[in-house]
């Protein structure tokens, strides 16, 4: 690697900018696989004349990306990634999970209708939303912590967008065959052949859509039920509009827009580029063992002036993104690895090392272009950055464990009647209103008792008791899984002056829970 | 920009845009051609939303859209389903008289949040958001146990519906004769002091005791128990329509307040009254029956029927 403009360029690679005039001067290359003249992309050939015009183009048509079929380490892991990842999206719904008789035996489940998420052995309530926030921080800071160890790993393995796509990808080539046989049929002219072949492959679009869809409804209702309501055209409208808007999305963005959706269309990409660091995993071509770049041949006859890449382009042809890896790190690389296969497998025929193309840290890139020793990529993850991001991770995990072992599952809530806020009785005695919501948050009814704490002489009675049976506790059955509201009159004798005084409720069965609520009791003043 | 002034992206051969951060430049990089296809679209959209819907302004009101919609419109039909939902409950209602009203839990529970809607319309104006009257304009207080015509359903129902004092003999009547110059001011100050010792308030007098029993127990009971039947308030309780303070008993003796209400029958259906009877009954003070408990609801609502039946309003 030398650039005959760059005095330096023996000595490291320059990442600055140069400035003239105080606007940096950018007509030169900037991205670091082309900061030397020769180290040019095939989108610029060296050899070429500077180009002088453009043609004015407002609007382009997407070039097709026909991925070539490439088998590797990197490739065998996105299978495995894929099939993990559908085996949870369809298989999830189906798991059971035995609630007894009063609530729903599906592992997981969005109850929209009733109001609960259960989640294999979780139940939560709509009150409990901020386990689902501190879900949804996790996810976050998850995010942030693979992206500053491993790059972005999410793009290449296990977003959606990638998965569907690899599939519709393998689709491709199921029905078309490979790279060149697909863009020979794109090319050709409309036979009943092609007809044929384009009704197949996108019959097998439209199936994999609607099994998307399909799949995602089972997460809101009883999935072996909502499947024979499906068919039978009983279940909600709802479900059908939902299922056919994902069908549609699903071959839209899977099946046609593909690495557009990457580059144009989601955040995360460049959310992530300004996440990375000089420290970060990314996939890499090492432009300084591989340029200049030239044939096998030209390379036997000149050994000296030839660099370890071939330009077989490979690495272009398996690409799903359809990038050129050779120009450095650019929006449209998802980091999923396919061309380190593709590379490693040349460079083994020829006898070359491996990893002209790898994973790489900037870092890691200048020092061994700078002629140090190359560091083990595992290394790269261990950092003050990954360990400060996995601390807060796992905080917040225990946190949200922590809450969850020991969160109650009955509640009291109270609220006072404030208008009127007491009622003289016509013995004298003073009568507050109370409203009480009991809740029962396990999946049995409950018995349930209610007892008054201080208020002395204070006896109460509800909606469903009668005065004569007031006392200071009284004993209700709360159904599963519900909140039942209870109008309680709590009466206390005259001249009971205004005091705070609590609700205490507890449960006297193989899981005694208390839990207790203090409100004001309110009293006409001494003189009146 | 002149020609020859173009600068030129080398490695993607892309025009500058001549905007630059920090050495950052942006690339005139064209658009994808299905961004410009999916703005046609939302045009071809847009166009299509304003011929289907009210859109375009004339001179005296907008275009109307082929689908005939309106806000009135679709405001109408969400009135005609809430009041189809409805439906059902009000003719359950009807069916239902109202002292077996306790028997159907349910029912009572929907006649009762009905009820309170409807009181906030009708009833808050004397009786007040809370149902707690007004001791200073003398409107009772509909929390407390203490009723002046009856606090058990029909009770209640045939107070909603026939009024308080209003002109017909069917209908709840009931006077005090103002008893100004009947009383001397010591007379006037024994019997001020006897009544409000009926409950215990102040020490008994004799000589107040007298003046009661030749004058007042005829309506408001010997012991000051009062008198549902003509609305005479109980002497004997803690719960003073208009006041305990001497000057306001005085106040009462010499000129009498006697409060009226207008008969809601000749103004809501039936089945609104049921709900109002409902709600009042369920503030506190609902005399007699009482919503049963799950554990005893057969028997007890039962009991609790007949003794509303019973009682005379």
């Amino acid at each position: 690697m030398s650039n005959p403009d760059d005095p330096e360029g023996k000595s490291g690679r320059d990442w600055s900018v140069v400035v003239e005039d105080g606007v940096a001067k950018t007509n030169e290359p900037v991205s670091s696989a082309v900061a030397s003249p020769e180290a040019a992309t095939r989108r610029h050939e060296p050899h070429e004349p500077p180009r002088q015009n453009v043609p004015e183009k407002l609007y382009e048509a997407r070039k097709a990306v026909h991925n070539k079929r490439i088998d590797g380490p990197f490739r065998r892991f996105k299978w495995l990634v894929m099939l993990v990842t559908l085996a949870i999206y369809y298989g999830t719904p189906w798991i059971r999970w035995d609630r007894g008789p009063y609530a729903p035996d599906q592992a997981v489940l969005v109850d929209l209708a009733n109001r609960r998420f259960y989640m294999f052995g979780i139940e939560i309530w709509p009150h409990e939303f901020y386990f689902v926030a501190g879900l949804l921080i996790m996810a976050g800071i998850g995010l942030f912590l693979v992206t500053s160890a491993v790059g972005r790993a999410w793009c290449g393995y296990s977003c959606p967008q990638t998965v569907w796509t690899d599939v519709f990808q393998h689709v491709d080539r199921f029905v078309d065959g490979d790279r060149n046989a697909r863009m020979r049929l794109d090319a050709a002219p409309w036979t009943w052949g092609k007809v044929a072949k384009r009704g197949l492959k996108w019959s097998i679009y439209l199936f994999i859509g609607f099994w998307t869809g399909g799949a995602w409804i089972m997460y809101f209702a009883d999935a072996p039920t909502l499947v024979h309501d499906f068919w039978r055209g009983e279940a909600a409208p709802v479900a059908y509009i939902t299922v056919a808007i994902l069908t549609l999305t699903t071959v839209v963005l899977g099946g046609f827009m593909r690495e557009q959706v990457c580059i144009y269309m989601c955040p995360w990409p460049r959310i992530q580029t300004a996440m990375m660091d000089e420290k970060s995993l990314l996939v890499t071509y090492k432009d300084w063992r591989g340029e200049p770049r030239g044939s096998i041949k030209k390379a036997k006859k000149n050994p000296e002036s030839y660099g370890d890449c071939i330009d077989c382009t490979e690495c272009v042809q398996v690409c799903p993104t359809g990038i050129d890896i050779r120009e450095g790190p650019q929006i449209g690389c998802i980091t999923c690895g396919l061309c380190i296969d593709a590379c490693d497998r040349v460079m083994a025929q020829i006898d070359r090392p491996r990893g002209l193309i790898d994973y790489a840290t900037l870092e890691d890139c200048d020092r061994e272009a700078a002629g140090g020793e190359a560091k083990p990529a595992w290394k790269a993850l261990l950092r003050p950055r990954t360990l400060v991001y996995l601390g807060v991770w796992s905080a917040v995990g225990l946190a949200l464990l922590f809450a969850l072992g020991t969160r109650s599952h009955l509640d009291l809530t109270i609220a006072q009647d404030r208008n009127p806020p007491f009622m003289l009785m016509s013995d004298g005695s003073v009568r507050n209103s109370y409203t009480l919501r009991l809740r029962n948050m396990s999946s049995t009814p409950r018995e349930m008792s209610v007892t008054l704490e201080e208020l002395d002489g204070g006896v109460f009675w509800t909606d469903g008791i009668r005065r004569d049976a007031a006392a200071r506790s009284q004993t209700f059955t709360v159904p599963a899984d519900q909140t039942r509201s209870v109008r309680a009159y709590v009466v206390a004798p005259r001249g009971t002056a205004q005091q705070e005084f609590a609700f205490v409720l507890s449960t006297e069965d193989e899981r005694p829970e208390t839990d207790r609520g203090t409100i004001r009791f309110s009293a006409p003043e001494e003189d009146r | 920009m002149a020609n020859d002034e173009k600068r030129i992206d080398q490695p993607t051969g892309t025009e500058f845009v001549g905007h630059e951060w920090d050495g950052i430049e942006e690339l005139d990089t064209p658009l994808p051609r299905w961004w410009l296809w999916t703005f046609y679209l939302t045009v071809i959209w847009g166009l299509g939303y304003t011929i289907a819907y009210p859109a375009w302004p004339m001179l005296s009101s907008a275009t109307e859209g082929l689908l005939g919609w309106t806000s009135r419109g679709q405001l109408a039909e969400e009135m005609s389903v809430a009041d189809q939902a409805r439906v059902s409950v009000g003719e359950r209602l009807a069916a239902t008289d109202v002292e077996k009203l306790l028997a159907n839990p349910e029912l009572m529970q929907q006649a009762t949040a009905g009820g309170g809607a409807a009181f906030r319309v009708h009833c808050t104006q004397c009786h007040g958001s809370g149902a707690g009257g007004n001791q200073e304009l003398g409107y009772p207080n509909l929390n407390d146990d203490d009723w002046l015509w009856g606090g058990s359903l029909t009770a209640i129902e045939y107070s909603i519906s026939n009024g308080i004092r209003q002109p017909d003999a069917d209908r709840r009547q009931g006077a005090m004769p103002s008893f100004d110059g009947a009383f001397d001011s010591a007379q006037m100050s024994a019997l001020v002091s006897h009544v409000r010792s009926l409950s215990g308030l102040e020490a008994a007098n004799s000589a107040g005791a007298q003046l009661y029993s030749e004058n007042c127990s005829v309506c408001h009971g010997n012991a000051g128990q009062g008198d549902r039947t003509v609305g005479a308030p109980r002497l004997d309780d803690a719960i003073w329509l208009r006041g305990s303070s001497p000057e306001a008993v005085r106040a009462q003796i010499l000129n009498p307040k006697l409060g009226v209400m207008p008969a809601f029958g000749d103004r809501l259906d039936p089945v609104t009254i049921k709900m109002l009877t409902a709600y009042v009954h369920t503030r506190g003070g609902g005399e007699d029956e009482v919503i049963a408990d799950e554990t005893s609801a057969e028997t007890v609502t039962a009991e609790s029927a007949v003794d509303g039946a019973n009682e005379q309003p």
